[in-house]
């Protein structure tokens, strides 16, 4: 029942819906109901071809170095075109917030935020995130003081394994940066693309809320 | 002898507060490190060849091309020639290479040549398993044909719920370095202190020669104890690669397929009852499977059990597919869900409110009081006078809302566990237990214990688990931990304490039985004026530490824990009867605990278990294959879980009374899991006027049903 969130290649199509009804980053799909086949209908959209058409610039097969921006540092690798970015990020320089689960684009655990956008970053290759703002979770904390979502999901216990947390902290950032004012309603919708087995649900929908509050007083601060 | 006993409810500082868990910070924010974080410059990656196959023998397997590969550091054999596959998913071989990348080509270039034989993956149709299905005896007590002659009402249904697993979202698995003189072995486990000696007995390697660390494990729910086949051969993998580390987790769908699963249920069930309710008869005849082994037995009828007549069969069958592991509160949430359906459509049938015929049959239950005192808290926090109407009068609209309750009960005792607590002559504390936290709060908890007993801020204690080189603690199943390390930890800070005492009494010319420690200070008992700091009565200890160890002996817990608890269930949910999709309102769980030690982590506790019960009551469920032998849905696009907008409202009241109190921590893991299924199916017969018989109620069975009361 959970709608699936965008990969990074529809994104666009999401930002078009997104200003129809101003509320989800997933608002597309949430109307899409129970064991539906959404995400084919998602990502072949035609939205999609102008995008890819950008980044067709043959690469590989064989291993190329690439130069990813992560966390507003430049960092040198070498990866085959085939590696995502999550693979790139976990075996390659041993940045691990983003946790691999599903591996295909279901649950979540690896959001990360590209260029402003939320990402899963199994869904986005390595060689394609070049040349662009990528934001991990070991990026968000400012002069070692934990973000104030991270520090939410502290508060509200939002969390048990916390194998999802990463992921969800993520989503919850850029749910927030886009929707500064959610709704509760709002917060079911818009984050309902990352997926927990342990059951936080309950505090995470009080974490996002106590966020938005926060993160809004410290903007009129 | 040294008093042990838990603090008066009234005096206590820490316990029972509601302090946020300790490892919080580290966890959102990215930091925690768990088995599969394992990194290290020389890290090589192992992938596993499964088998396609339910059932097969292998006649031939061809690793040569894979060792040829460049980058490949050893390929592993696992299944040779001649091993009889009994389930999709089993371990074929193993390959471990300088990346992931490179080991997934190595994998592709293995050639396996399988005699493909006969198999059954589905178990509904009980006839149809013949000699898979061996029946265990009838069991009859009174005489149950009497009683239902002399029934004034009978009820028969038929109720299902299949196969579901896991699926931890750290899938199994562990990283490994073999060196001849000592392996490090970092899995991803419930069971920090026993798992060394699991995979030591395996390999022939001495298991006090095998260092485990775990920081953190994503999840396990009863399905990570064992060091399994892939902990073995990734020793193997590392000890032919030179014994450089090698890391192997399983992949999504090998982890759906065969890293344990709950077994099914199903049962054909017929109860007998007087006009008023009072249950006379009961008769089951019931099947489940746990994979090839069978397995899965769920204790009916349950709770009340004391039904005076009674006539039960069980099957167990025998069917290709992965094995069961134990499953958050093996065994009871199938019993649930099957006895407090057929009462749910007893009630139905009677014309009575389901709670009232609970409450009238209390007397079969081994804690009546408890129930009853439950029945009516839960329902005042579900509304259920307000919200309640009788089975499919909810109104001619297409959305139709419903109620449903349903019982759980449950041991919880605490498990065997030492603890060390060592003061250092700088005023320092360490606690370490060779335990683990899965999520639950243990850190947390185990801190405020030791905290309180030395009065001493929580932050003055450095906490170490997660490895065996501290002292044994049992693995974390059964809703045993919080009941075995509480009273471990209780121990061993108050042996230590007593030594710190006996070393500043005489300083303070006072016996040592006459000394407390409060707010970070040594005082004489109930006089602050005469004492000194935490700090100056541990430089009184010279150059010399003191090390107490505390030890909860899971058959004498001495008053500090104990087990058996029951519990209340209730569900208010609203289907819509055009897309049959069924939506959770409202969610209330009354549960029996003990002594708490943090209410907070207990209500998310009780929130987790109630949610996972969703997943199972209204989507989860293991899509087996008859026609090729394997499981349809081994990806998490169709093994659904339910996401932040499928919950609705979630309420957990804990009994936190005195009378609670006094029976010391009880665990609470399993318990609130138990009844989800059973409440919400009944609470969807409530609404929609018919039962759905099998569940996760997703649409189409929900349709089917309403169908069929339309024909």
């Amino acid at each position: 029942m959970s709608a699936k969130p965008p990969s990074s290649e529809n994104e666009s199509n999401v930002s078009k819906k997104r200003k129809s009804n101003g509320v989800s980053r997933r608002g597309f799909l949430s109307g899409v109901g129970v064991g539906s086949g959404a995400l084919g209908a998602g990502v072949l959209g035609s939205t999609v071809l102008p995008e890819t058409a950008e980044a067709a610039t043959q690469v590989g097969p064989a291993a190329v170095p690439i130069t990813l921006r992560i966390n507003g540092k430049p960092v040198n690798l070498t990866v085959e075109p085939r590696v995502t970015l999550l693979d790139a990020l976990r075996n390659r320089l041993d940045i691990t917030g983003a946790k691999r689960v599903c591996d295909r684009g279901t649950c979540g655990a690896c959001t990360t935020i590209m260029n402003g956008k939320v990402v899963y970053s199994c869904t986005v290759l390595a060689v394609d995130a070049q040349g662009k703002d990528i934001q991990t979770i070991e990026g968000i904390a400012t002069n070692g003081k934990l973000h104030p979502v991270s520090t939410a999901f502290v508060n509200n216990d939002g969390q048990q394994c916390g194998y999802c947390t990463p992921g969800f902290v993520m989503a919850v950032k850029g749910f927030l940066d886009r929707h500064p004012d959610p709704t509760y309603e709002d917060v079911e919708k818009g984050l309902g693309g990352n997926l927990c087995r342990c059951g936080t649900y309950v505090g995470v929908r009080k974490a996002a809320l106590e966020a938005a509050k926060e993160m809004k007083g410290a903007r009129r601060g | 002898m040294a008093d042990y006993s838990w603090p008066p409810m009234e005096k206590r500082r820490l316990i029972g507060k509601p302090h946020s868990r300790l490892d919080g910070g580290l966890k959102a924010s990215g930091k925690a490190k768990y088995a599969s974080d394992y990194f290290s410059k020389d890290l090589l990656f192992a992938r596993m060849l499964t088998s396609p196959h339910a059932h097969a023998r292998v006649v031939k397997i061809d690793v040569a091309d894979a060792k040829s590969l460049n980058g490949v550091t050893a390929v592993r054999v696992i299944s040779p020639a001649g091993t009889e596959i009994q389930w999709a998913g089993t371990e074929i071989a193993a390959v471990a290479a300088t990346s992931e990348e490179i080991a997934r080509d190595a994998i592709r270039r293995i050639k396996v040549e399988y005699e493909v034989l006969p198999h059954l993956v589905k178990e509904e149709d009980l006839a149809a398993a013949g000699p898979r299905a061996k029946a265990s005896g009838e069991q009859v007590t009174g005489d149950p044909d009497k009683a239902f002659q002399e029934a004034e009402a009978t009820i028969e249904g038929m109720y299902s719920m299949p196969v579901i697993t896991h699926c931890c979202l750290e899938s199994h698995g562990q990283a490994i370095e073999w060196k001849e003189d000592g392996m490090n072995y970092w899995p991803s486990t419930q069971n920090v202190s026993g798992i060394g000696g699991d995979i030591g007995t395996a390999l022939k390697y001495p298991p006090d020669k095998i260092h485990v660390h775990m920081d953190n494990v994503g999840g396990g729910f009863g399905s990570k104890f064992a060091a399994d086949r892939w902990g073995v051969e990734c020793a193997q993998l590392s000890k032919e690669s030179g014994g450089k580390p090698v890391k192997l987790m399983l992949e999504r769908d090998t982890e759906l397929m065969i890293a344990g699963n709950r077994p099914s249920a199903y049962a054909k069930i017929k109860v007998g009852a007087k006009k008023d309710g009072t249950i006379t008869a009961w008769q089951s005849e019931s099947w489940a499977t746990g994979g090839i082994g069978g397995g899965g037995s769920p204790p009916l009828p349950y709770v009340f059990t004391e039904i005076p007549n009674q006539r039960k069969t069980h099957s167990a069958v025998s069917i290709n597919a992965g094995g069961v592991r134990a499953w958050r509160a093996p065994n009871h949430p199938q019993a649930s869900y099957l006895t407090c359906s057929a009462l749910e459509d007893l009630a139905a049938k009677l014309n009575m409110d389901p709670i009232d015929l609970f409450d009238k049959n209390l007397a079969l239950t081994a804690r009546a009081e408890v129930y009853r005192a439950q029945l009516k808290k839960a329902a005042e926090l579900i509304e259920w006078k307000k919200n309640w109407h009788p089975r499919g009068q909810s109104g001619s609209g297409t959305e139709k809302h419903g109620l449903g309750l349903a019982v759980n009960t449950w041991g919880g005792g605490g498990h065997a566990s030492t603890c060390l607590t060592t003061i250092h002559p700088d005023g320092t504390v360490e606690v370490e237990l060779g335990s683990q936290d899965l999520g639950t709060g243990t850190r947390t908890i185990i801190t405020q214990v030791a905290a309180e007993t030395l009065g001493l801020p929580m932050g003055a204690i450095t906490l170490k688990i997660g490895d065996n080189s501290y002292p044994k603690s049992g693995g974390s199943g059964g809703s045993t931990t919080v009941g075995g390390v509480s009273s471990s930890t209780r121990k061993s800070t108050v042996n230590a304490l007593a030594k710190l005492f006996d070393t500043v009494g005489p300083a303070m010319n006072t016996p040592a039985d006459q000394l407390e420690a409060v707010d970070g200070r040594i005082q004489v008992k109930g006089n602050a004026s005469k004492s000194m700091t935490w700090k100056a009565a541990c430089a009184k200890l010279g150059v010399n530490k003191i090390a107490e160890l505390g030890v909860n002996d899971q058959k004498k817990p001495e008053g500090l824990n104990s087990s058996g608890v029951g519990g209340v269930q209730m569900a208010h949910v609203k289907v819509d009867t055009e897309t049959g999709i069924v939506r959770m309102v409202r969610f209330v769980a009354v549960q029996d605990i003990g002594l708490v030690i943090n209410p907070k982590l207990a209500d998310s506790q009780i929130h987790g278990a109630i949610i996972m019960g969703i997943c199972g009551a209204l989507m989860e469920e293991r899509v087996m294959d008859q026609q090729t032998g394997r499981m349809l849905n081994a990806d998490m696009e169709f093994y659904k879980l339910a996401g932040i907008g499928d919950v609705g409202e979630i309420i957990s009241h804990l009994d936190i009374t005195p009378a609670h109190d006094k029976r010391g921590v009880v665990g609470l893991g399993e318990p609130p899991s138990i009844g989800v299924i059973a409440s919400i199916g009944n609470a969807v017969a409530n609404a929609i006027g018919v039962r759905v018989p099998q569940v996760p109620l997703v649409p189409k069975r929900v349709l089917a049903a309403l169908g069929e009361r339309r024909a």
